[in-house]
C-alpha cells in the first residue's frame, strides 16, 4: 500500500511501486483528466502538481510521492489561480481538440505560482515545454497574460 | 459522465461510465422520453424504437436511405409521433439531429467527429440559428455512425477534405428550419392562434398578444407534428447567431479536464491492450517467447494477431496500460522480415531523383519548346524541391475500446471515418456492419490520422478481440497504442520529389514551365481510387500545380513508385508541398523580373478575385509597402487556396543562425460566409503553427533499413509554444456559402517564410524542413 494525499484526500493504493503517478491516476483510481501522451516526460499531457511543483506524471514512480501531495486538473480550479487561468483559458476560447489542455493549464498555474507577471519570453520559456499538436500557442499566450493582470 | 447506453441491444452495462460524446444516444434517449411521455428514465424498448425513428437505422442495411426513412415513419408513428413526407431522407429529419428537453435545453447531434476544428459548435449554431434557439441552451453530442449521419455527398460518414461546414451548411439549417416550422405547428394549436400570425425567438414561440410558450413546453407535440419537406430559410441579413464569434461549447468541459475521449472511456472488465508491431513494415512474427512477459503482475495473455498489410504482431493483454507497456519490453520475438522492401531515406531520394528523369504519366501537357532549342530563353529556373515523411502524431495517441460479443459488437474510436470503420470491424469479426455499433468519441487531434481505408487500428483491436473471443475470453479490450507505436506505424504524408525546369523572359513572362512530382500515391489500391485517381495520377499529390490559379503553361507529369511504407492524408494533403514549390516559384520569377512580388501575383490572379481579396486584405492589414521594417527583417507573401478557400500571409521575418525567425503573420482568408470567425481564427492560428512546424529541424520521418528512425517527440519534431508568432487575421466579408477552413491555413505559411528568408539572404529554399 503506498498513501498520499490526493487533491486534499488521503488515497491509498495498492500497486507495483514503480507503477507512474499517470497509471494510477488514470487506471486504479479512474481519474482520467491527466492525459497520457508520449510516456517520455516529453510532451507536458500528463502534467501534474506535487507539493505545488509541476511534474511529469508519466515518468513519476508513485513510490517517490509517498506522503506527498498530488494534485490534479480535476482539483485545481479549486485554487485562487488555477480558477483564474481556467477561466482565463474559456475566455479566450483557448482549446481546439483539448487533449494536451490539462497539462498546458497545470503548466500555466505553476508559472503563476511562482512568477504572478510574466513577461512574454517567460511565458514562451515556460511553456514551451508543453506540446499542443492543434497550434493553440497563441491563445495560450494570451490566456497567460490575462490570467496573470486578472489576478493583479 | 454519463452512462454508456449505446450497447446494440439497448443492454445497459451496470454502473458504467464513459466519454459523453458516445452517446448520441441520449439525443434519442431524450426524444424517447418525449415521446414516450417519460420525464425521467428510459426504457430499452422505446430506445430501440426511437434510435430507428432517429434515423439511426441501426439496422439499415444497402437499401440505404429509402429502408432507414421507412423504418423511420414506421417506428415513429407507432410512437405515435411524426408523420414523414415521402421522399424525405434520413439527414434531413430534425429527429435524427435535435432533442429537447422539457427545460427547453436544445442537444444537436452533429454526424461530424470534432477532433479540434469547431463544428461541435459551428454546426449547432445553423440549426439554432434557424430555430431560433436560446444559445445559452445549446448542447451537442457526436453521432454513432448511422445512416442519417452519412455525408449527404460523399455518402459515407466521414470527416475530410474541409468539407464538413460545406456540406452541412444546408442540411443542418434545413434540420432546425424543420424543427421551427414544427414548434410553431405545435404552439399553434396550444395558443389558438393561426401559424402565420406567430413568431419565434429566443426559444419561444411567441403570439401576437405577448402569450410565449418555451420550446422545451412545446418539444414532445412538436416532434408529433409532420415535417415539412420544404422550407423557407433565412437570408444571410437575418442572422443573428451565423456570422458572430462564438466560444467553444465544450471550452469549459476541456479546460478542467472533464471531457472525455476514446483514451478515457471505463467498462467494466475491461482489459488494456497494448501491441507488439513488426520492425518493418510488413514483417511477421516467427516465434515469440511470452513468459517474462506473462510474468509481470496484472498480465494475462500475450496473443498472436495479423495486422493490416499482411503483417503479425502481438498484443499484451493487462488489467491496466503499465503492466502491458512493461511487459513489451519482455517480450522475445524473432520477426521474419524475408523479402520485404529496407527502405532507406537516402537511397529513396536518389530513386525518385532518378524516376523525375524518365517520362512519367502525363497529368497536363504544355508546350515545353522553349526549354530547349538553338535560341535559349533569357531566364531559366532549374529547381528540384524534397519533402520528407511526416507523421500526423495527434496528441491523443490512437486507441480503440471494443466489446466484441459474438454476434455483435460495440467500438468506442475517435474515428474520422465511422461508415469505413464500421465495415472494417465487421470484416474482421465476420459481422455485418449493422451489427457494429460505432459509438463516435471525441478525439485528441486527428490531422487525417483517424481517416485510414484500412482502418489499420481498429482491425488490429478486432483482431485481439477476436482471438479473446475465440478463445472462450469474455469482456471489453481497450487497445492503446503507445507515442512510439505511432511515431513509427506509418500512414505518413508520403515524401516528395519535384523537378521543375521554367523558361521565362526575365520580365516575369513564363515561356514554358516543365514539373515532375514524384511520390507515393495515396489513395491507389483504396476504395478512394476511383474518385481520386485519373488516368494513373493522384489527385491528392497533383492538387495546388494541376488546378493552380495561375495561368502558367505548365506540363505536368507524375510517378507513383511503391515503397514499402503505408502513407495517408495529412492536414492539407497534397498542399502540404505544392503550395511551398509554386509560391516560392512565383516569387523567385518575380525577383527575377524585378518586379514586386505583389503586384506579380496581383497581375497573375486578376482573374480570381477571392485571391485577389485575400491577398489585398493581407497586404493592406500588413503595413506590406508602407511600413518600413528594422534593419535584418524581411517580408515574405504566399497565397495558395486549398479546399476552396484561399488564404494569404504576408509575413516579418528575420534570420538568426541562419534559422528563420517568424515575428509576425497576418493572414487575409477568404472562405465566403464566415459562420463562426472566432473558431476561423483559431484554425488559421493552429493551422499556421502547424505549417511553421514542417519547416523546422527534426521535422521528417526517415528509414534506414526498413526501420523508421524517430520515434517519440524527442526525434521528432514538433512547433513549440515559442515558435508561435504573433497573428494578425482579417476575413474577406461574404454572403457566399462557406468552404472550407480546417485546413487550408498550413499550406501558405512555409513558402512565405521561404520567401522571406530568400529576400534576407538571396538563397532559395528548396526543401522542407528548412537545410540547417
Amino acid at each position: 500500500m503506498i498513501s498520499f494525499r490526493l487533491n486534499g484526500q488521503m488515497q491509498q493504493v495498492d500497486v507495483p511501486g514503480d507503477t507512474p503517478v499517470l497509471w494510477v491516476l488514470r487506471d486504479t483510481l479512474g481519474m482520467t483528466g491527466t492525459k497520457f501522451g508520449c510516456g517520455i516526460a516529453v510532451c507536458g499531457a500528463c502534467t501534474v502538481h506535487i507539493d505545488g511543483e509541476q511534474r511529469r506524471a508519466c515518468v513519476t514512480p508513485i513510490e517517490s510521492v509517498a506522503g506527498q501531495q498530488v494534485t490534479t486538473i480535476e482539483a485545481i480550479g479549486g485554487d485562487r489561480i488555477g480558477l483564474a487561468v481556467q477561466d482565463a483559458w474559456v475566455k479566450h476560447d483557448v482549446v481546439q481538440c483539448g487533449y494536451c489542455q490539462s497539462g498546458q493549464i497545470m503548466a500555466a498555474v505553476a508559472l503563476l505560482k511562482t512568477n504572478p507577471k510574466p513577461s512574454d519570453a517567460d511565458i514562451d520559456a515556460a511553456m514551451s515545454a508543453n506540446l499542443c499538436r492543434c497550434g493553440t500557442y497563441v491563445r495560450i499566450h494570451a490566456a497567460v497574460k490575462d490570467a496573470a493582470s486578472a489576478l493583479a | 459522465m454519463r452512462p454508456v447506453f449505446q450497447y446494440l441491444n439497448g443492454e445497459l452495462p451496470q454502473a458504467v461510465e464513459a466519454g459523453g460524446p458516445a452517446s448520441a444516444a441520449s439525443a434519442a434517449a431524450a426524444a424517447a422520453s418525449i415521446a414516450a411521455g417519460d420525464a425521467g428514465g428510459l426504457g430499452r424498448r422505446v430506445f430501440l424504437k426511437m434510435s430507428l425513428a432517429s434515423g439511426f437505422a441501426l439496422y439499415a442495411t444497402g437499401a440505404g436511405a429509402q429502408e432507414a426513412a421507412g423504418s423511420a415513419a414506421s417506428a415513429a408513428s407507432a410512437a405515435g409521433a411524426a408523420a414523414v413526407p415521402e421522399g424525405l431522407k434520413p439527414f434531413q429529419q430534425p429527429s435524427a439531429f435535435v432533442a429537447i428537453g422539457a427545460d427547453g435545453v436544445v442537444t444537436v447531434t452533429i454526424g461530424k467527429i470534432d477532433f479540434g476544428q469547431g463544428v461541435q459548435t459551428a454546426l449547432p449554431m445553423l440549426v439554432a440559428e434557424e430555430m431560433d434557439a436560446d444559445w445559452s441552451k445549446v448542447r451537442c453530442e457526436l453521432a454513432p455512425a448511422g445512416e442519417a449521419y452519412k455525408d449527404p455527398f460523399f455518402h459515407i460518414q466521414m470527416v475530410g477534405g474541409s468539407t464538413s461546414m460545406k456540406a452541412s451548411w444546408q442540411q443542418y439549417r434545413e434540420i432546425g428550419a424543420r424543427l421551427r416550422a414544427m414548434l410553431v405547428a405545435a404552439a399553434a394549436k396550444q395558443l389558438n392562434t393561426p401559424a402565420a400570425q406567430l413568431r419565434t425567438e429566443s426559444g419561444s414561440v411567441v403570439a401576437p398578444d405577448g402569450r410565449r410558450l418555451g420550446y422545451g413546453v412545446l418539444a414532445q407535440a412538436a416532434f408529433a407534428e409532420p415535417v415539412p419537406a420544404t422550407v423557407q430559410l433565412k437570408e444571410p441579413s437575418q442572422f443573428k447567431l451565423i456570422g458572430k464569434p462564438m466560444n467553444r461549447l465544450d471550452a469549459r468541459a476541456k479546460s478542467t479536464g472533464r471531457q472525455d475521449f476514446g483514451i478515457d472511456v471505463k467498462l467494466p472488465d475491461l482489459r488494456t491492450v497494448v501491441m507488439v508491431h513488426p520492425p518493418v513494415f510488413g514483417g511477421k512474427v516467427a516465434k515469440f517467447d511470452p513468459a517474462a512477459a506473462l510474468a509481470v503482475p496484472g498480465v494475462e495473455e500475450v496473443i498472436q494477431v495479423p495486422l493490416s498489410g499482411g503483417a503479425s504482431g502481438l498484443a499484451i493483454v493487462a488489467n491496466g496500460f503499465w503492466p502491458a507497456r512493461k511487459a513489451r519490453e519482455l517480450v522475445k520475438v524473432d520477426w521474419d522480415l524475408d523479402g520485404l522492401e529496407r527502405v532507406d531515406s537516402a537511397a529513396q531520394l536518389a530513386q525518385f531523383r532518378a524516376l523525375a528523369k524518365q517520362p512519367g504519366v502525363s497529368v497536363q501537357k504544355a508546350d515545353l519548346s522553349a526549354l530547349g532549342g538553338a535560341k535559349p530563353a533569357p531566364g531559366r529556373i532549374t529547381a528540384e524541391y524534397t519533402f520528407p515523411y511526416l507523421a500526423h502524431t495527434p496528441m491523443e495517441p490512437l486507441n480503440c475500446t471494443i466489446d466484441f460479443r459474438g454476434d455483435r459488437c460495440t467500438v468506442w474510436v475517435g474515428s474520422q471515418f465511422q461508415t469505413v470503420d464500421q465495415a472494417q470491424v465487421a470484416g474482421v469479426l465476420g459481422l455485418k456492419p449493422e451489427q457494429v455499433v460505432l459509438n463516435t468519441m471525441t478525439a485528441g487531434g486527428g490531422f487525417g490520422r483517424r481517416a485510414t481505408p484500412s482502418s489499420d487500428y481498429l482491425v488490429e483491436a478486432a483482431q485481439v478481440a477476436k482471438a479473446r473471443h475465440a478463445a472462450g475470453k469474455r469482456g471489453p479490450v481497450k487497445m492503446i497504442w503507445t507515442r512510439e507505436d505511432d511515431v513509427r506505424g506509418g500512414y505518413y504524408r508520403p515524401t516528395h520529389l519535384h523537378s521543375v525546369e521554367i523558361a521565362h523572359d526575365g520580365k516575369g513572362g513564363v515561356l514554358a514551365w516543365k514539373h515532375v512530382i514524384v511520390g507515393q500515391s495515396i489513395t491507389m489500391g483504396t476504395p478512394f481510387e476511383g474518385f481520386l485517381v485519373k488516368n494513373g495520377a493522384d489527385g491528392t499529390m497533383t492538387e495546388g500545380v494541376a488546378e493552380s490559379a495561375y495561368p502558367f503553361p505548365i506540363a505536368l507529369e507524375v510517378h507513383h513508385p511503391k515503397v514499402n511504407v503505408p502513407v495517408l492524408w495529412w492536414r492539407s494533403v497534397g498542399h502540404t508541398h505544392t503550395a511551398f514549390v509554386m509560391e516560392t516559384l512565383v516569387d523567385e520569377l518575380a525577383r527575377a523580373g524585378k518586379i514586386d512580388p505583389v503586384a506579380y501575383r496581383r497581375q497573375l490572379l486578376a482573374k480570381h478575385a477571392r485571391h485577389i481579396a485575400a491577398l489585398d486584405l493581407a497586404v493592406e492589414k500588413s503595413g506590406y509597402g508602407k511600413t518600413v521594417l528594422p534593419k535584418g527583417r524581411a517580408w515574405g507573401v504566399a497565397v495558395h487556396e486549398s479546399f476552396n478557400t484561399v488564404v494569404a500571409y504576408v509575413v516579418e521575418v528575420s534570420v538568426k543562425d541562419g534559422r528563420p525567425v517568424l515575428h509576425k503573420v497576418t493572414a487575409g482568408v477568404h472562405c465566403n460566409l464566415a459562420v463562426n470567425p472566432r473558431t476561423i481564427e483559431a484554425q488559421v492560428q493552429g493551422a499556421l503553427v502547424m505549417g511553421v512546424g514542417m519547416t523546422l529541424p527534426g521535422a521528417e520521418i526517415t528509414l534506414k533499413d526498413g526501420v523508421v528512425e524517430q520515434g517519440n517527440w524527442n526525434d521528432y519534431r514538433l512547433p513549440i509554444h515559442v515558435d508561435a508568432p504573433k497573428v494578425d487575421l482579417h476575413i474577406v466579408p461574404s454572403a457566399e456559402p462557406p468552404t472550407g477552413m480546417g485546413e487550408c491555413g498550413v499550406p501558405p505559411i512555409a513558402p512565405a517564410m521561404a520567401n522571406a528568408m530568400a529576400a534576407l539572404t538571396g538563397k532559395r529554399v528548396r526543401s522542407l524542413p528548412f537545410p540547417v
